[in-house]
């Protein structure tokens, strides 16, 4: 199968590979995925307690080249953007920018599933309600 | 200088040998007749030219030509040894023994016979990739007419015991058929000495042209008889109809005939390259070879890299290195390799698995590229795996509840 350009420069260049320090109150870390299928992605956010924007996103991938260069592009566009605009990244979104054949589509789902992990980490470290996402149906 | 991409990926198919090109050539332009043209001579020198790839076929396993049924590969040969003794031998019974390792043209077969009624019995293999004799001995039953084995493996490149294997059908008058396509032209296989009733095997495998195979079928003790799959003009004995692809016959005729001459070369300039590929990648720490290491094909070696995910792996170099491997990554088959599962490997070593499958064009210079980067990608994803950063700190991978899909 042949991967778009925009996959092989994020997995060739990925952005922001790294781990926060998830014990502090300002860090959501959302770990999903299962060894067993072949992708694990951990992603994690730190908001700013003055402006409340995600000041710095970091991921860890074990999967296949999409995966890694979802998670990547996840990262890039989760800086800079408030709780609410992060949870508006859909999946089809990461699809789109990435050209993800239909075979890889559960990368985009996964990143998806662990941004939203991270917000409800860092939602319940910061005594908030946790949110409730539709299950996906792709 | 180095030629890239680098092909290690010659389990998956070889190239042709320039020697076998040559040979093929005068016969799509100059002795182009139909072998079983009778009235002519365009006719004569194609048969002629069959006889003769015959012979040197037959010869590379120690068959009588006359033993030799040619294919369109190893896969139409599997189906015709299965599922014509399974029609052929009826009366007998329907019981056939095979193996969980078997490549998919030989299990597939299978399942498609179990819908007509067959039994069939998958032996399990132990973490070296090794059947128990004694199992095999404890599945025959008065109702099993055939044991299907493969000679060597394609993935893990472990070579089974045949000649013990068939000592225990024959004590029983069970007929042995084997897949011996990753094994013949590699190593020496004689069906006489191997006690081999049928034997499925491929050109393309040994540095022919693809599109050719063959099926052995002995003649003299036992005579073995099947059913043909492809019905026509009566080709092959009645067991195979179907003009003859003559070129390619004359190619897989010469590639045996190289294979016969300078297999023990081949494999004595291959196998130490396979050994210092494998012992350079077992460098990384969490690497390990899958499948027996003694009992193996000289060019294979399957290595996985724990906590990294293997078509992530060859992405780092697949546009510079052919490679294959277990791990198949796509929504339609999220499934690691079922040899490597077999093995009793969990699915995260599965899925970390590359197959390097050496050949007679591979370079010392070419292994020198492929540790180099292979031990930089393994090394570059671990520092981006989850995995890798949670095995370093101790953290037990089992103690985590996964999410199940």
């Amino acid at each position: 199968m042949a991967y778009s350009e925009k996959v092989l420069d994020h997995y060739n260049n990925p952005k922001n590979v790294g781990t926060l320090d998830k014990s502090k109150s300002t860090v959501g870390t959302g770990l999903v995925g299962a060894p067993e299928y072949g992708d694990v992605m951990r992603l994690q956010i730190e908001v700013d307690p003055v402006t409340q924007l995600i000041r710095d996103a970091r991921f860890k991938t074990f999967g296949c080249g999409s995966a890694i260069a979802s998670s990547s592009l996840a990262t890039v566009w989760l800086k800079g953007k408030s709780i609410d605009e992060a949870i508006q990244i859909h999946n089809m979104d990461i699809v789109e920018e990435l050209n993800l054949p239909p075979v890889k589509l559960h990368c985009s789902v996964l990143v998806e599933e662990a941004i939203r992990a991270a917000i409800n980490d860092y939602r319940q470290k910061n005594g908030l309600a946790l949110l409730h996402f539709e299950a996906h149906n792709n | 200088m180095l030629k890239l991409p680098v092909y290690l990926d010659n389990n998956a198919t070889t190239p042709c040998d320039p020697r076998v090109v040559e040979a093929m050539l005068p016969y799509f332009t100059e002795v182009y007749g139909n072998a079983a043209s009778r009235s002519h001579p365009f006719g004569w020198a194609a048969e002629e030219a069959v006889d003769y790839a015959r012979e040197q076929v037959a010869k590379l396993i120690g068959a009588d030509p006359k033993e030799i049924i040619f294919t369109s590969g190893a896969t139409e040969a599997d189906n015709l040894a299965i599922k014509g003794v399974y029609e052929m031998y009826a009366a007998k019974g329907n019981h056939i023994i095979t193996t969980e390792i078997e490549h998919k043209a030989v299990l597939d077969t299978c399942k498609h016979l179990e819908k007509q009624g067959a039994l069939v019995t998958y032996l399990k293999v132990n973490k070296e990739g090794a059947i128990d004799l004694k199992e095999l001995e404890a599945a025959i039953t008065p109702q099993t007419i055939l044991v299907a084995i493969m000679y060597a493996n394609n993935e893990i490149g472990v070579i089974n015991p045949i000649r013990e294997i068939s000592t225990i059908a024959k004590r029983h008058g069970v007929l042995v058929m084997t897949d011996a396509s990753q094994a013949a032209g590699k190593i020496p296989v004689d069906v006489n000495a191997d006690g081999i009733d049928l034997m499925a095997f491929s050109a393309h495998k040994m540095y022919g042209p693809k599109g050719v195979g063959a099926l052995y079928v002995r003649r003299k003790s036992p005579r073995v008889k099947v059913t043909a799959q492809i019905d026509g003009g009566g080709h092959e004995r009645g067991m195979r109809s179907g003009t003859l692809n003559v070129p390619g016959i004359v190619g897989f005729g010469k590639a045996c005939e190289l294979c016969q001459l300078e297999m023990e070369e081949d494999a004595k300039r291959i196998a130490p390259m396979r050994d210092r590929l494998e012992k350079a990648l077992l460098q990384l720490e969490e690497s390990y070879v899958n499948g027996s290491t003694t009992n193996r094909l000289p060019q294979t070696s399957n290595i996985s890299f724990k906590y990294v995910e293997g078509e992530g792996l060859m992405m780092g170099f697949n546009k510079t290195i052919a490679l294959s491997s277990g791990s198949a990554c796509t929504s339609a088959s999220l499934e690691p390799s079922y040899v490597l599962k077999a093995l009793g490997l969990g699915d995260d070593l599965a899925h970390s698995s590359i197959r390097f499958g050496l050949g007679r064009y591979t370079t010392d210079e070419q292994i020198d590229y492929t540790i180099q980067c292979v031990t930089d990608t393994v090394n570059k994803l671990r520092d981006m795996s989850p995995l890798w950063e949670m095995f370093k700190d101790g953290v037990d991978l089992d103690t985590i509840e996964w999410e199940h899909h």
